[in-house]
């Protein structure tokens, strides 16, 4: 060991490898959740257009209603609950998909299945009530920003609902194949990433309107 | 292709951890979540209540909210600070820069312009028609 890392250590004088002993090309499950890695990052940087046209647009309310008028922070609150408690539960399921508990993993996605569809309820609960109250897209620039910016979360969540739905069937039709675990891993990740993005919504867009 | 590089600590994706032991995982995941929640009440708390200094409140938030987006990247995508896990850190940092060449120089930019070339009012674009 002390031997390969020396020699080693001579054509990698930067130790770009951490000075593993093995070499070789990196396994499929670590390029596969690379280049996921690097295309959430391109969907975090879309969403920074969004935030950046939310931002510029914020006040532009063309005499209509302002945020702090609009926005309704219990059910923002009750909504940030929802989607911190599915990426919880999400990640307890990748622990149960990681020591094979097939009864566990499935459990565990329902529930996180089951948050992710009360978020989108609250949600669209709450677009539908700013529509009704002709608060909708077409009010103002400021409305525009929010409804796509918002809006396209809550698509994200869609399709990762799906893909949730999706990958419990893979697996109970399957099991927990090498391949099977890869798009998992890459699952997980999209669930967290939308978290993440939450949190800048909430904070932005509810908190700062309603406090501003 | 292979199970055994999952037991194999060498190189690590986001979202890998390192062990497949339960125990820690769970301990991480419930220190996470618990971090999560007391970020995100203490955002509530902050942007609803009077009782500190107004002006302070966006900072406080634009503060609370990265610090809940490094607990979110540390527990629970397992970002670390690992020799192996260069490559991922270094994306992420690129990533951000992007984003805050984007949104800071948006805001920039339209800050600039809304202070040098002030919109007309209504009243104003009015008489300007007559």
């Amino acid at each position: 060991m002390t031997d390969a890392t020396f020699v080693h250590g001579h054509g990698d004088p930067y130790h770009l490898h951490g000075g593993r002993p093995q070499e070789g090309p990196a396994s499929k499950r670590i390029v596969t959740g690379y280049g996921f890695w690097i295309f959430l990052l391109s969907d975090i940087v879309m969403f920074s257009c969004f935030f950046a046209a939310y931002a510029v647009l914020q006040g532009q309310t063309a005499g209509g209603p302002k945020g702090s008028e609009l926005f309704d922070l219990k059910s923002v609150a009750a909504e940030t609950a929802f989607l911190l408690l599915s990426s919880f539960t999400c990640g307890l399921a990748m622990i149960a998909a990681d020591v094979r508990s097939l009864r566990w993993y499935q459990i565990g996605m329902a529930v996180t299945c089951l948050f992710g569809l009360g978020f989108l309820a609250l949600e669209g609960r709450e677009f539908a009530d700013l529509v009704g109250r002709g608060a909708g897209p077409t009010r103002s620039a400021f409305l525009s920003a929010f409804f796509t910016l918002v809006g396209c979360h809550g698509m994200h969540v869609s399709a990762g609902i799906l893909w949730l739905l999706t990958m419990m069937a893979q697996v109970f039709a399957k099991g927990f194949r090498a391949d099977i675990m890869r798009r998992l891993l890459c699952f997980a990740l999209f669930w967290h990433a939308l978290d993440i993005i939450w949190v800048a919504i909430f904070s932005v867009v509810y908190l700062f309107g309603s406090a501003a | 292709m292979s199970d055994q590089h999952l037991h194999h600590p060498i190189d690590l994706a986001p979202g890998d951890e390192e062990e497949v032991r339960v125990g820690p995982r769970l301990v991480g995941y419930f220190t996470g979540f618990g971090l999560a929640v007391l970020l995100t009440a203490t955002s509530f708390f902050v942007a609803g209540t009077h009782l500190v200094w107004q002006p302070s409140i966006p900072v406080a938030l634009v503060v609370l909210a990265i610090a809940q987006m490094g607990v979110h990247l540390v527990f629970f995508i397992h970002i670390t600070t690992d020799p192996d896990n260069t490559n991922n850190i270094l994306a992420l940092a690129f990533g951000l820069l992007i984003v805050f060449l984007v949104v800071g120089g948006s805001l920039w930019i339209m800050s600039n312009l809304n202070q040098n070339m002030p919109m007309p009012s209504m009243d104003q674009l009015m008489q300007m028609q007559r």
